[in-house]
Formats: structure tokens, sequence, C-alpha cells
């Protein structure tokens, strides 16, 4: 027990050694840095599976380790999404007017900048004035804070209220997901301040930065790498000592921990906050590398998926988590992006881009009934041979029993 | 001898039914009681009260010293200021090992901050240990505790309550399930507790109870029904008539 942390979790370094070569071999074959063989808008995509294994990461600790099962963890994921996505926006539109306007023969006022900005950001849907949701949209460092901020009190007072009342289980699922559906209605709305179902676009392109995308898509992979790693880290050593024993204590009996003096509510409370930041951040490295967020990224869906990323990995174990999200949602990516080939049955051809939900919740349902550990699993089979197993020891106490090997015969 | 907990006048109903109907009950400091009654009589009710799981309608719950009220505290507080409870069915934590079952259940902060940066000293390790061996698990330490026997489950709970070092000890059905030898075990655990604490042991079975040799509480649809030493209670008509009128 008094060894280092990484000494007792060796896959901890193991996944982060892996994680710095996948990123190595990204950059050396990236059209930015390297020689070129992977497309930007692949590297954008590894990118972004990044940041979703994190969030998966976050939903493992939450629902794996802990036994929530939060159906709006990508809720909290998409915010973070609109908080980084109202500055990109902001600064991207303001610099275009600033420009545009200097050609006036007077200068424009600062009022007058700011309104034109409005203009533009908000004319889609009908508007132009600021809503006071933009209100620390000019300063980069305020929506980072917000970034995390939002997420983590949301999550604080939504977790509060529901733990408080001792809602778990699949009612707190429920209500989880009744929030995450509640916000994507709002977010919807043309007066929400955020351009209704429109969302924020042209967030890839970054406010006074002149590289070309193929070298910001491999600052954002990097970024995502990074953030990935100490996600896991943090995660890993949350999960490793008294505190990881008491959440999976929360997990398989809550009420033996309650007694045994823990209060599970504030322990609860605290992960599924904690979480919702990473979420958060995590959201933040995304959607700059998708370009464009709206409502539907927050729909009850995006969180159901996330769900069955972590359960077809394995929950309970980090890495199993974003395992689960890379497969996933690289294979969906494929299916669905029109790779896959159809298959032609004569009577019926099977397009993927319309079977891919099909065959996920088949393999969810397969997972589920027939490999409860999921895709991290078959780790343990591996590890299982290792270890010295007891086949061919006596099979009972006494010196006269049978071997294994007789009682076969 | 000072009273530790004080229970007067509680009771508790579910939907009309009176599962607890003005009970009331004293243990002292150091003292061991067995609490005995057929089915449905309010035995784990009265726990759960004791425990803070269950609010009572009425009645009065004090406890220590001071005479704190019970009834305003959460399960996790009341569990801190000492009283510790074991349920019927073993309920240890199966997918963590035994070690890490009991260093749960020792006596430190249980704030979140304070066992985040907690880190297993020495000291504790040892205790650890010493725990494990009075109930018989030293060879199984490293072991995850769903894999043990019933029995080896049931005084890993023991151990777990041991080591939050409670002043009070609720046990639900200690030997239920238990080979006789380890029922003898468990008798002599619970006698060696009850030396420094107050002990409730909840069971059925007379044997193990003449066996703990301490004062009997018979509990009847809610109520005490009689008081007193096991022979003495045997012998009450009343409880003759609940017992084998049934």
């Amino acid at each position: 027990m008094q060894r280092s942390f990484i000494a007792r979790n060796p896959s901890v370094l193991l996944f982060l050694a892996l994680l710095a070569l996948f990123t190595l071999v990204v950059t050396v074959l990236s059209e930015g840095f390297g020689v070129g063989v992977i497309s930007t808008s692949f590297v954008k995509t590894l990118g972004k599976t990044l940041c979703l294994c994190l969030v998966a990461v976050a939903m493992d600790l939450v629902w794996g380790f802990t036994g929530i099962l939060s159906l709006g963890h990508f809720a909290f994921f998409g915010i973070g999404g609109y908080m980084i996505g109202m500055w990109l926006m902001y600064e991207r539109t303001r610099l275009i007017v600033v420009q545009s306007l200097s050609q006036a023969e007077i200068p424009p006022t600062p009022t007058e900048v700011v309104d034109a900005i409005g203009n533009q950001i908000f004319g889609v849907v009908g508007s132009s004035e600021f809503p006071w949701i933009w209100g620390f949209a000019d300063s980069l460092f305020l929506q980072l804070i917000l970034v995390v901020l939002v997420p983590g009190l949301l999550a604080l007072v939504f977790g509060w209220l529901a733990f408080r009342s001792r809602v778990a289980g699949v009612y707190l699922s429920i209500l989880t997901q009744a929030m995450t559906l509640a916000l994507a209605l709002y977010l919807f709305q043309n007066d929400s301040g955020l351009r209704g179902n429109n969302g924020l676009s042209g967030l890839q392109n970054l406010p006074n930065v002149s590289a070309p995308q193929s070298v910001v898509s491999l600052w954002f992979f990097w970024g995502s790498a990074f953030a990935l790693a100490i996600g896991y880290l943090l995660a890993a050593w949350l999960v490793s000592g008294k505190f990881g024993s008491v959440i999976r204590g929360i997990r398989d009996n809550e009420a033996r921990v309650r007694f045994l003096g823990y209060s599970v509510e504030i322990y609860k409370l605290m992960i599924f906050t904690l979480t919702a930041m990473i979420a958060g951040i995590a959201g933040a490295l995304y959607y700059p590398q998708a370009g464009i967020i709206n409502p539907a990224e927050i729909a009850p869906i995006a969180s159901i998926y996330l769900a069955v990323w972590v359960a077809i990995g394995g929950r309970g174990r980090l890495y199993g988590a974003v395992i689960g999200a890379a497969f996933v949602s690289l294979l969906s990516t494929w299916f669905t992006g029109g790779q896959a080939p159809d298959i032609q049955l004569g009577f019926y051809t099977i397009k993927w881009v319309d079977w891919w939900l099909v065959l996920l919740g088949l393999s969810f349902v397969g997972v589920t009934l027939f490999a409860p550990k999921g895709m991290g699993g078959l780790v343990d089979l591996w590890t299982a041979r290792r270890t010295p197993n007891r086949h061919g020891a006596d099979l009972g106490p006494d010196a006269g029993s049978l071997r294994e090997a007789e009682a076969k015969q | 001898m000072s009273t530790l907990l004080e229970v007067s006048g509680v009771s508790v109903s579910f939907d009309g039914f009176r599962a607890i109907n003005n009970l009331s009950f004293r243990i002292g400091v150091a003292e061991m009681r067995a609490v005995i009654g057929p089915n449905g009589a309010g035995k784990t009710t009265f726990m759960d009260v004791v425990t803070g799981k269950t609010r009572p309608d009425e009645g009065h719950v004090l406890w220590g010293e001071k005479s704190q009220s019970l009834l305003k505290m959460s399960e996790a507080k009341i569990a801190q200021a000492g009283v510790g409870r074991k349920f019927q069915k073993p309920t240890v934590f199966e997918d963590q090992t035994v070690e890490e079952n009991l260093l749960m259940a020792l006596k430190k902060p249980r704030g979140w901050f304070a066992v985040l940066a907690y880190r297993p000293s020495e000291h504790d390790l040892e205790h650890v240990v010493e725990l494990a061996k009075e109930i018989g698990l030293s060879n199984a330490l490293t072991r995850k505790s769903g894999e043990l026997s019933h029995g080896q489950k049931q005084w890993l709970e023991i151990g777990m309550l041991l080591a939050q070092e409670p002043r009070l000890l609720l046990v639900d059905e200690p030997a239920a399930g238990m080979t006789p030898a380890e029922r003898e075990q468990t008798t002599a655990i619970l006698v060696e507790a009850a030396k420094t604490r107050a002990v409730v042991v909840v069971e059925h079975d007379m044997e193990f109870v003449r066996r703990l040799n301490c004062k009997v509480t018979v509990l009847h649809e809610g109520a005490v029904l009689a008081e007193g030493s096991l022979d003495h209670v045997t012998s009450n008509q009343d409880v003759i008539d609940v017992y084998l009128g049934r």
C-alpha cells in the first residue's frame, strides 16, 4: 500500500505511454507537421474522439464507479462547447466588424462596434441585441472559467436537489434526462440568446491566428490528448485510494456506506459536479474542432450514446471507457460517413447509414447480456493468463485426493 | 450504570400498521443485550429508528452522556456519533478486498476531502491486521470479500463494525447460517466487544442467546413484552403464549 501511485496502477502508465505514442504517430503522419498521410479532417476526427474519450472517462467515474446512471453528461459537454463558442464567435466577428468599419470615414464608437457585432451574430434569429448571457463573451479568460463553472454549478444545484431527496437509480436517470431535454428545448428557441437551432458556427476559425487549419487541428489534437491524459490521471487517482473504495461502496450498497458514517449524498454530489466540469472541458475542446455546435448536440440521445460507449467499453474500469468511446465513435463515423460498403441481399440493400444504429443497438444489448464487462473485459483474459491458475492442483485437501487429470478419467 | 441509549415512547407506523407501539428501551455504556421476538415484532424497525433510517411518529431517542436526540441526525451523523449496525444479511463490499473493507470502516474523518487525502499509515495497516486476526481472516486480507464464505462475510462485517469503534453495536442475527464452530467464535467476539461497549443482539436462536448470557428483552407487536434474564423471560406466561401460541 505504501508504494507509489504508478506502481500500484501499472495500467495508468501503460495508458499514458500508448496515448503519447498515438499522439506522436498522428503528428508525424499529419499534414501540418508530418508527411501528410493523415488528412486534416481525419486529424480533427481523431482529436474529437479524444475529447469523447475524456467525457467517457467522466461518465465512467459517475456511472461505472459511483453507480449514478446520469443521462445528462453530454449536456454538460455541450455547455462547455457553447461557452468557448461564444468567445470564438464574438471575437472573430469583432475582428471582421472592426476591419470593415475601419473603411468608414468617421471612426466607429465602441457602441457602434458592439451593435454591429450583435447584428452580425444575431441577425439570423431576427435580433441584434446582445442577451445578458453574452456578458463575458469578449473575454477569453472569463469564458474559459465559465467552461468549468457553468456545468459545475448546474450539476451542483441539480445534484443537490436530487441527491438530497434520495432520488436514485432509474428515477435519477429519468430526472437527468429530463434536465437534458429541457435544456436542449430551451436552446432551440430563438430567444434563448444562443441563436436557437442555428447554434454557434465557424468555431474552427481561431481569431488572430493565421496558421492554416492543418496546423490548428494539430494544436487541438495535442490539447485534447493532454486533457485526456490529465483527466485520466485524475480519475485514476480518485478511484485508487480510500475515496475510490467509498464511491464503489456507494455503487454496490449505498445504505451500508451510510451506516459506516459517510454522507453518501455529499460524495455523490462531489463526483457528479466534478465529472460535469470534466465534461465541460472536453466539450470546450471538442467543438472548436467540430466547428459548429447546435442544440441537437445536447439532445438526450447524445447522453445515451455516452452511456452505450461506456457500457460497451466496460464500466468500472477507466481504460474500458476510453476504448469504448474511441472504438464506437470511430466506427460510427465510418458507418455513417458512407464509407462502409453496402450489403446487397438481392431483394434488399443494407445501407449502413440507416442500419448502423440498429447494429449499435443490437451490440449494446449483446454486451449487456453476454459480456457485462465489455471490451475492457478482454484485458482480463490476458492478465488471467499471467497469474498462476489452479489447474493441476489437488482437488481436495487430502493427500490422497484425485488430481484434476485423474478426476477427468 | 450510566445510560448510553434511551428510547422512550417511540411509535412507528407504516400505512396505518403500527410496527412499533410506544416502545421504551435503555442500555448502559458497557452492556450486552439480546432482543428476541417473533417475526414482525418490530426488531428491525427498532434498529432502523436508532440508526436514523426510519423516523418515528412520536417518542424520543436520546444518546450519550449529554442526552443528545438522535432523531434530528442523518444516518451518517448517527454512525459518526458511535452507533454501528450489522445487517441481517452479510453486507460487505464484495468487489473489494478484505483489507479495503476494513480500511474503509476504520474510525477516521469521514468527509470527502479528508478521505481523498487519506493514505493508510503503518499504524492503520497494523490495526487492520489485528482486526483480521480477531475475526479469523488474517490469511484473507488481499482476497476479494465476495470470495469469502457466508460465515466469513458475517465476521468481516463484525470486524468492520469493530473497526468503526462504535459505542453501541446493533447486531441483527449474527449467527444466521453459521456452523456451530462459527457460532462459538461469533459469541466470543461479541462477548469480548461487550466488555467495553454496548451491544444489542437481535436473534431468533434461543441457544445462541443462552450462550451470550445476558439480559434479554422480548418484543411483541412493537412493544416490550418482558425483560430480564433468559430463564426469567422464558418462564413468563405471556412470552410462552406469544412464542408457542402461534
